[in-house]
């Protein structure tokens, strides 16, 4: 590679193909925190104009991590389809930008160059797009998944329906996943964050959730309890039961072993799952990342944050996971400094995960000791919308009781699906109309109404209110 | 209008319920009773369309905004006055690099160092610390009723502690370093928790056996959600107590204390 460069009379130079990585990034705090972003904006621009230059093999040569050290990069590279590589090994990065986003280039050439890049090229790509660049090609990609339903179906935008509660109660899990189902929400999963992370407890949140979605309620949708895979596993030796296992995974092997994951485990755990449901999937992971956990668990392997959240993915297609969801607001402003970067990152996430074949959903979200609000969240809401994220999620009000922290809202999906005509799950959608809660992809008179389920959930409720049960 | 000089006072909660006539329809409304009844969350709601309504905006922004005010602000130094807070410093400058740079938050101003250091004797059994951390509310919420019934409680047990200190722009490693220069057997570090749109005043006490630079985080005990509605603080006091009373006769906190009262 040229690490020198002369630009409008300033000179630069780089000493390594990662320190150019670093620097063609937008401006992002956790860069600066980990003391390797650009330190002016010229040189970031001389960083990115370093990387449209260079040829894909460089990325494939030089990966972020050694090959013999992470196992992250040995999965990534071994997986690679040798004869689209082949074919674009040649091509530099603008090229390859150039490529993704011409009239010419469909769905099916993107699905197929997708087998031929490294997690690395595809950072790489996104480092020299615009925000609307990666809006632009995101929203090209298609990419199908399925395990009790099929998710990633053009034309639909789907959810998770969090009902999380802060003691885990299931009466309170109950009360918000009917609220949800009551405007649409639901479709992608319903999926918890347990308080407790003990195999009794979330075998018993795998019961109840099972039972209500599956049992009493029969909605075509999957479930999940957001325990360590771990946890999950013991909970299934148990007796428990899922459609989905969750993990959060990271873009190094280092950070992978600081979250308790390897390869070897997650295998172990989709084994166990088929053994116990051998008609779920294919897809049965479902996997949640997000730009600065490597460096927040210092494992970061001196490389910047968007180049190891591709690799995340890179690590998440070898499982063909159904789900894919990066937490893009939840870290802190130390890694994503602002509404502004936050929004950078999750069009760039979206993008990068989509180009890497996977059906790529984002928690639009925030903390409250970030500078961001409710109206940059609905802004990104919408940026991702356009881009087609495959889902997103969807909370009471958009306020977690239990993770403290702000979301989407059941509003802000059933808002998103009128705004760009979209509508839910196929499947999930013919029981909404069956509920009379949906008609022709629009909500009706009856919907956001959760006692319309009263009659389906048992009597406990109008007793607890001390009255008659009522069938409306 | 102009020349009406009455003063009217007018309650938030009451202007909310007053400003629209428009309320949700629910076919069952004893059953949207009782969901509502098991959860904190903002369920059943409404709205006009696909938006929920004004009042319920309106509700949630106050609660974002509190939020976000006690992120920013500071403790007033007449209420470290009144509780004989000894405050020191950390190397963040102000709030915003406090936010930025997580390792300055882990560690003291040298003037802090050499306060410590004139104020406090080594080897202290316990020693209490009171942090901002991301709640200065919580702090102030809290205090009146914790501290006392904290030192009442330690008192009980034959724990007599020097005055708390006060580390302002601290992050939960700043005791690591408060450790290493004061070498106590036990530190209680009361903080205040990230705010949520629930509560803005949730305090933690992390509870640390000899905690020294490079002390792990599994080894610290922590009890949580401190305010009003979640444990109060009168009944903290005594809880932090117990523990920190237990951690000093098992020389363990964390998960090696979990793993002696398993045994």
């Amino acid at each position: 590679m040229r690490s020198h460069i002369r630009i409008r009379g300033r000179f630069f130079s780089f000493r390594s193909l990662y320190e150019v990585m670093a620097k063609a990034n937008e401006e992002k705090s956790g860069d600066r925190l980990a003391g390797i972003g650009a330190e002016s904006e010229l040189e970031r621009v001389a960083a990115k104009a370093l990387l449209a230059e260079m040829e894909l093999r460089t990325f494939r040569e030089y990966p972020a991590v050694p090959y013999e050290s992470d196992e992250v990069t040995r999965l990534i590279q071994d997986a690679l389809d040798e004869d689209v590589y082949r074919e674009i090994r040649g091509w530099s990065l603008a090229q390859l930008r150039e490529y993704v986003l011409s009239h010419t280039t469909g769905p099916e050439d993107l699905r197929r160059l997708s087998r031929g890049l490294t997690s690395e090229m595809i950072a790489g790509l996104a480092k020299i797009m615009s925000n609307m660049d990666l809006m632009v090609a995101a929203s090209k990609i298609h990419n199908h998944a399925r395990c009790r339903t099929t998710i990633g179906i053009l034309g639909t935008l789907a959810s998770r329906l969090q009902p999380n509660h802060p003691t885990d109660d299931p009466d309170g899990i109950t009360a918000s996943i009917k609220d949800g189902l009551a405007y649409g929400v639901g479709d992608a999963l319903i999926g918890i964050n347990p308080v407790e992370d003990t195999p009794n407890n979330i075998r018993r949140l795998m019961e109840h959730v099972f039972r209500v979605t599956h049992e009493e309620l029969e909605v075509p949708t999957q479930i999940s309890i957001l325990a360590h895979i771990s946890t999950q596993m013991e909970a299934l030796r148990a007796g428990g039961t899922t459609d989905l296992l969750f993990q959060s995974i990271a873009g190094t092997e280092k950070a992978n072993r600081s979250f308790g994951v390897t390869s070897v485990l997650l295998e172990e755990a989709r084994l166990q799952l088929r053994h116990r449901n051998p008609r779920l999937g294919p897809n049965v992971f479902y996997f949640e990342t997000g730009q600065g956990s490597e460096l927040s668990s210092c494992a970061h392997e001196g490389v910047d944050q968007v180049t190891l959240e591709a690799r995340c993915y890179g690590f998440a297609r070898i499982f063909r996971p159904f789900l894919v969801n990066t937490v893009v607001g939840f870290i802190g402003p130390e890694y994503l400094y602002d509404a502004k970067q936050v929004l950078r990152a999750g069009l760039e996430d979206v993008f990068m995960g989509k180009l890497h074949g996977l059906p790529m959903g984002i928690d639009v979200c925030y903390t409250n000791h970030m500078k961001m609000d409710q109206n940059d969240l609905e802004n990104l809401a919408v940026l991702v919308t356009a881009a087609r994220a495959c889902y997103l999620m969807g909370v009471p009000m958009g306020d977690d009781v239990m993770l403290n922290y702000q979301t989407t809202s059941y509003h802000d999906v059933a808002s998103l699906r009128q705004l760009f005509g979209l509508r839910p799950l196929p499947e999930f959608e013919r029981w909404l109309a069956s509920m009379g809660i949906m008609h022709n992809g629009a909500l009706t008179q009856s919907a956001a109404d959760p006692s319309c389920f009263s009659e389906w959930c048992g009597e406990e409720e109008c007793r607890a209110h001390g009255s008659q049960h009522c069938h409306a | 209008m102009l020349t009406d000089h009455s003063i009217v006072m007018h309650d938030f909660d009451f202007v909310l319920e007053q400003m629209s006539p428009n309320r949700p329809f629910f076919r069952n409304p004893p059953a949207i009773g009782a969901l509502k009844s098991f959860t904190p969350a903002r369920i059943a709601l409404g709205g006009c369309g696909c938006r929920p309504f004004t009042r319920d905006v309106l509700r949630f922004r106050a609660d974002h905004a509190a939020a976000r005010d006690s992120v920013m602000e500071a403790v007033r130094e007449d209420f470290l006055g009144r509780h004989g807070l000894v405050k020191v410093c950390t190397q963040a400058a102000d709030k915003e690099e406090y936010l930025m740079r997580p390792d300055k938050g882990r560690r003291l101003a040298e003037a802090a160092v050499e306060r410590l250091r004139a104020l406090y004797g080594r080897n202290e059994p316990m020693l209490v610390l009171v942090g901002d951390g991301l709640s200065a509310a919580a702090v102030e919420a809290n205090l009146d009723a914790l501290l006392p019934s904290l030192r009442l409680s330690l008192d009980q047990l034959g724990h007599h502690v020097p005055p708390p200190v006060f580390v302002q722009f601290a992050r939960v490693g700043a005791m690591d370093h408060v450790g290493d220069i004061l070498e106590p057997e036990v530190v209680i570090f009361l903080i205040g928790e990230r705010p949520g749109l629930q509560t803005a005043e949730s305090l933690s006490a992390y509870i640390c056996f000899r905690p020294r630079t490079g002390t792990l985080d599994a080894d610290r005990t922590v009890v949580s959600n401190i305010h009003r509605r979640g444990l109060p603080p009168l009944e903290a006091g005594a809880v932090v107590a117990e523990t920190a009373d237990r951690i000093l006769r098992l020389q363990a906190s964390g998960v090696r204390l979990g793993m002696i009262c398993g045994q």
